[in-house]
């Protein structure tokens, strides 16, 4: 076999600086310290229920864009999993007649069911692609949220209370906080693993071109619902966890149309298909809409359809202004500015580039 | 020599429209099979029924003794029969070397930098592959093809909006992998000097029927061939 020769100038572009590494990893450090020590600086419940609720979003975040962000099958029925996860903690938790620590046993029940049910749902839903593929987990939504209205072990319109936790209320907070800390922080490294792995690029391959992945050997069908089911786990223990959180699930809070939308915002806000953008996007979105609804006092504000009306512009700002996210967007400035006065592109690798630079899909 | 790729009597229609009737092609094993035809002969309709992109409506395709008819993508492209798009299909938003590890099988980042090379792309290995040339696309996917070493590789027209410095590069490259690993090639091309250079073999689709097959030169004076080209020179 013939090797003709690299170009040593072209090589040495991809060498990551060790400082970079460096900088990354403090900086991943600083963030967890920051994390970690939220709860005891800000301790008051007030505070505390901010960073639950931010927590549980960048987890279902997350966990939607390990399955939807990497394959480009947008799913607005995240819902589902969420749902049915509080749903199976808290029918467990009345059948069995369990009550105190013990129901946080229950979590891994609820993960286990949501995943199950993403077998039949993406079997039929992965069939399809694009545009289609929403619509279908919009209507497989709003079957489990009549499911839930109109089951006879849901506890329709009323829903289930969650067992009572005998817990200080000044610190009762705390607990899930954590619990919701480290969901998030499993479900990002995931997020990062798989990015980085065969699977992951398998997943992005069927975004780019499905067919053509699956030409070259993909079981495509096996990886997007393998996917779709991991997503799902950690979507129905999450949803476990805030229904013991807020003690109560009914089928439109459980099943809440609101929740799919608002994690796609989060998503396509921080930057879909990156690891940082869901987390950002959460962590900017979430805490605007929990102040707008609970503790804004600015007489017109406290309506709570304002924060709803404020996310539909805040989604319309976003496909027109950073239609690719605050990551990518964000990472292109930099480079732009880092490379000021200088060609994008070394000349060296560029000898016969005629293809529109920057051309997708 | 045996035929490694067999067809027998595939048969499809699109609406009324029958794009293959009856077709029987054989490629034999370490051989460069050319496949010629005037536009809507039915090639690239073979090509995606070969490789599982479209199901026959009748007959049979065989790999060795392996009936793999109407067998999906993924299982034909397991079973080792690689193929390229006439219409150069590669990951944009994938960088070259990603793009190259995307396959089921590909033995690693080692042997994907290795058949980079072999191809002469191994430069621009870190670049999204959306940013190559029309050309480099071609020569990627014919390297993420390799890199999972198929048996059989069908190629429809690799040659087709190349510039003709590549056309020879491409040609270079398909003798090599078949001299020295007697890879087994199926190649579409309407570059007939391509063809008739590189390809031990010739077979001729008329409207959806293999009408002749055989060495190049007996093929370019076959009236039959002529007459389906409706008197185009087969030389021009």
């Amino acid at each position: 076999m013939k090797a003709s020769t690299v170009k040593a100038s072209t090589v040495k572009a991809s060498t990551v600086k060790p400082s970079t590494t460096t900088l990354k990893l403090a900086g991943l450090v600083v963030l967890a310290a920051v994390a970690v020590a939220f709860p005891y600086v800000y301790s008051s419940p007030v505070n505390t229920n901010y960073g639950v609720y931010a927590l549980i979003f960048v987890t279902v975040a997350s966990a939607w864009n390990i399955f939807s962000g990497f394959s480009g099958y947008i799913s607005l029925g995240q819902a589902v999993f969420f749902g049915t996860g509080a749903y199976t903690v808290g029918i467990a938790a009345r059948d069995w007649h369990m009550n105190g620590d013990g129901i946080f046993l229950l979590l891994p029940l609820g993960a286990v069911v949501a995943t199950a049910i993403a077998v039949p749902f993406g079997l039929i839903a992965l069939r399809v692609r694009r545009h289609t593929f929403i619509v279908i987990t919009i209507a497989v939504f709003f079957i489990f949220q009549l499911m839930a209205y109109d089951f006879w072990f849901t506890g329709g319109t009323i829903g289930l209370p969650a067992p009572f936790l005998p817990w200080q209320a000044a610190t009762f907070n705390n607990p899930f906080y954590f619990m919701a800390l480290g969901t998030a922080a499993v479900t990002i490294a995931l997020a990062w693993l798989i990015r980085r792995s065969k699977f992951g690029l398998q997943l992005r391959a069927i975004k780019d071109d499905e067919d053509r992945a699956l030409g070259l050997g993909v079981r495509t069908m096996r990886v997007k619902l393998s996917a779709f089911m991991l997503s799902a786990f950690i979507t129905g223990f999450i949803g476990g966890v805030w229904f013991l959180y807020i003690t109560q699930v009914l089928p439109s809070s459980g099943y809440d149309p609101l929740f799919d939308l608002t994690i796609v915002l989060m998503a396509f806000l921080g930057g879909v298909g990156t690891i940082a953008g869901p987390v950002i996007g959460a962590l900017l979105i979430e805490p605007g809409r929990l102040w707008l609804t609970t503790r804004s006092n600015i007489g017109w504000l406290a309506n709570g359809y304002v924060s709803e009306i404020l996310l539909g512009a805040l989604f319309l700002l976003i496909v027109l202004f950073v239609p690719r996210g605050i990551v990518p967007t964000g990472r292109e400035w930099i480079k732009k500015l880092r490379s000021r006065g200088r060609p994008a592109i070394s000349p060296a690798g560029a000898a016969e580039q005629a293809a529109p630079a920057g051309s997708r899909r | 020599m045996s035929a490694l790729l067999r067809t027998e009597g595939i048969t499809k229609s699109y609406g009324g429209v029958r794009a293959l009737d009856d077709c029987a092609l054989e490629v034999e094993e370490g051989s460069i099979t050319g496949l010629i035809g005037p536009n809507g002969s039915g090639k690239t309709t073979l090509f995606n029924v070969i490789t599982g992109y479209a199901k026959a409506d009748a007959g049979a395709v065989y790999l060795g003794e392996r009936k793999i008819t109407n067998a999906s993508p993924d299982k034909v492209f397991n079973a080792g029969i690689g193929r390229t798009f006439q219409l150069t299909r590669i990951f944009p938003a994938l960088t070259v070397l990603e793009n190259m590890l995307v396959p089921s099988k590909t033995g690693g980042k080692h042997r994907a930098m290795e058949q980079l090379e072999f191809v002469g792309i191994a430069g621009h290995h870190d670049q999204l592959a959306g940013t190559l040339s029309y050309g480099q696309r071609k020569l990627l996917e014919l390297a993420y093809v390799l890199v999972a070493d198929p048996a059989v590789i069908l190629l429809d027209e690799p040659a087709g909006g190349v510039n003709p410095t590549l056309v020879g590069q491409i040609a270079a490259r398909i003798t090599e992998l078949n001299r020295t690993q007697r890879k087994t090639f199926l190649i579409v091309e309407h570059n007939m000097e391509f063809v008739m250079g590189l390809c031990a073999r010739v077979a001729v689709l008329d409207a959806g029927t293999v009408v002749a097959s055989g060495p190049p030169d007996i093929i370019r004076t076959d009236p039959r061939v002529l007459d389906a080209y409706l008197g185009v020179d087969v030389d021009a």
